[in-house]
């Protein structure tokens, strides 16, 4: 949580309740994503703890970010960022999200996520289990 | 009176960032333009300063739903080069985990094409059948997508004996839910008229606009690389090439539903007819020369081309990748067709746009072609510079510092 987003209690009691979460590729290899997917299907099922992936970053809470940051991302990723209601959390979805992973050192990389937007949690793995978004998730929640 | 509609690039329904222009006049699409490369990393380039076996692990994250066809193909491809022949048991693995491969893909279609038209119990269930597969990818490989199986001279891992009847099991359980699943979409009123007769592709159509994989197929056009170019060991096994006629979406769902019944066919026979023996034989060292690898990837034909300059990184490597190669068949499908259905026909080609990203630079007017790697980072930093400017007021952009 960066710190010009203070907690106040209420804040902190808003978003611990199913957090519903926002995902944005910018440039990944598409695994990640449907791994992010898979957590939400029968045999994970984080739906039942609240947690739902919505269309709009105006009603998101937490934002999954995977990929590299591309070039052409990188604009969107700002607009995003800037599009969701403060305080937020901020996941870093998959090895690239975190260091760029294998695609380090492309043409067409500004990342890593935390370069560009403050992040609070790091998932690595390429990609990482659903498991360990959920764990992820509940770390993220735990820092509130 | 003509209005555009823009889909994307980022949409709720879609998982990947690409732009869709539907030009629409009333109810009906007249005209469609596509636009990509948010997702573009620059895998090309990168690979030319990998050595062979890493850039293995390179393709293999060009799309995480066919991360094996890739580096199948690129095997293939360096195969073809270097004039190696694999050992037969390797052959069979390879099969095994295309084939396994084949069926999580098409099962995760079924989901998003159910989730696409708002039925979300057909997304629940094909991704609650799709999990089975992926814990059995995890029993064999270790990991649950992205699974390095595959290597130049060979495969990585054997199929072990003790994991045969863990395969043999899932799958067997697997058909029934299967043939299930095809008869509860196909006796569903709701989904016939929801997919019958939407997006139709001609045969003349599928063949003028080049298109590969099921969705060829779903029009009648028979090709399958497994058949036609034999690679890995389907030379040696019994199956059939699917192909319907009406060219839509129905079609489509179709053949996808029935290519699964044949790949669980594949792969009972691989398991039986394995033999034992070594998994990957000694690779030379890669002459100068150039190489051409395909494979039938779930969404058709995936080509590499490397040319190789006589030292252990791939001097140039090219990807065709299916998805490329279906999208542009969307101008004859969506013209016509009403705005409720335009996201049921962008996922009948189930494309995938990861492997679809490109960058051209224009210089006063014309295409600059070839570019090297000092111009591919001038044009990254100049972008970024402009980027910096352009954001220095937002906040999170003084972050790009
Ligand atoms: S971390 Fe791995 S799986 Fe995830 S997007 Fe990157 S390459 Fe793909």
């Amino acid at each position: 949580m960066s710190d010009n987003h203070k907690l106040t209690d209420m804040s902190r009691w808003g978003l611990k309740k199913s957090p519903w979460a926002f995902h944005l590729s910018t440039g990944s290899c598409n695994n990640c994503d449907i791994e992010l997917l898979d957590a939400l299907t029968p045999r994970f099922d984080v739906e039942r703890f609240g947690i739902l992936l919505v269309g709009s970053p105006r009603h998101a809470d937490i934002l999954f970010v995977t990929g590299i940051v591309t070039v052409q991302a990188l604009p969107r990723l700002i607009h995003v960022y800037n599009q969701i209601a403060k305080p937020c959390l901020v996941i870093a979805l998959g090895t690239c999200a975190c260091t760029g992973g294998i695609f380090d050192g492309s043409y067409h990389q500004i990342g890593p996520v935390d370069k560009i937007i403050p992040v609070d949690v790091y998932i690595p793995g390429c990609p990482p289990k659903p498991e360990a978004i959920i764990s992820g998730v509940v770390k993220a929640l735990a820092k509130i | 009176m003509r209005t555009t509609i823009p889909i994307g690039p980022y949409h709720p329904l879609l998982e990947e960032p690409e732009l869709f222009r539907v030009v629409v006049e009333g109810e009906r699409i007249v005209d469609i333009d596509w636009r990509t490369s948010w997702n573009h990393r620059g895998i090309e380039k990168i690979a030319e300063s990998k050595t062979y076996e890493q850039a293995l692990f390179l393709v293999e994250r060009i799309c995480g739903i066919c991360s094996t066809s890739h580096p199948i193909a690129f095997c293939n491809a360096v195969e073809d080069l270097a004039d190696i022949e694999i050992p037969d048991r390797a052959k069979y693995i390879r099969t095994i985990v295309a084939e396994l491969e084949r069926i999580h893909s098409h099962l995760l279609w079924l989901g998003l094409a159910g989730h696409y038209i708002g039925y979300h119990t057909v997304w629940m269930w094909a991704w609650r059948y799709r999990e089975p597969i992926c814990e059995l990818f995890e029993i064999i490989s270790g990991n649950r997508q992205s699974y390095a199986m595959m290597k130049i001279g060979g495969v990585r891992q054997d199929i072990k004996e003790e994991t045969i009847p863990i395969i043999m099991k899932t799958i067997n359980e697997l058909e029934p839910k299967i043939h299930m699943f095809a008869d509860a979409i196909l006796d569903d009123p709701v989904m016939l008229a929801r997919l019958r007769n939407v997006g139709k592709l001609s045969k003349e159509d599928a063949i003028n606009w080049c298109t590969v994989g099921p969705v060829a197929r779903s029009a009648g056009v028979d090709i399958d690389i497994r058949r036609d170019y034999p690679y890995a060991s389907y030379d040696r096994v019994e199956w059939k090439v699917i192909t319907q006629v009406d060219g839509d979406v129905l079609a489509v769902a179709v053949v996808r539903l029935l290519e699964i019944l044949e790949s669980i066919k594949i792969i009972r026979q691989c398991l039986e007819k394995m033999p034992p023996g070594p998994l990957q034989v000694e690779v030379p060292e890669i002459p100068v020369g150039e190489g051409i690898g395909v494979e039938e990837a779930p969404r058709g034909e995936c080509f590499h081309y490397v040319q190789s300059d006589g030292t252990n990184c791939p001097y140039r490597l090219k990807i065709r990748a299916p998805s490329y190669v279906n999208i542009p068949c969307f101008r004859s499908r969506f013209i016509g067709e009403r705005i409720s259905d335009i996201l049921l026909i962008l996922a009948s080609v189930d494309p995938c746009y990861c492997c679809t990203n490109r960058t051209i630079k224009i210089d006063n007017g014309k295409v600059k072609s070839t570019m090297t790697d000092k111009d591919l980072l001038e044009l990254s930093w100049k972008e970024t510079e402009q980027l910096r400017e352009h954001y220095k007021g937002y906040p999170g952009g003084g972050l790009l510092e």
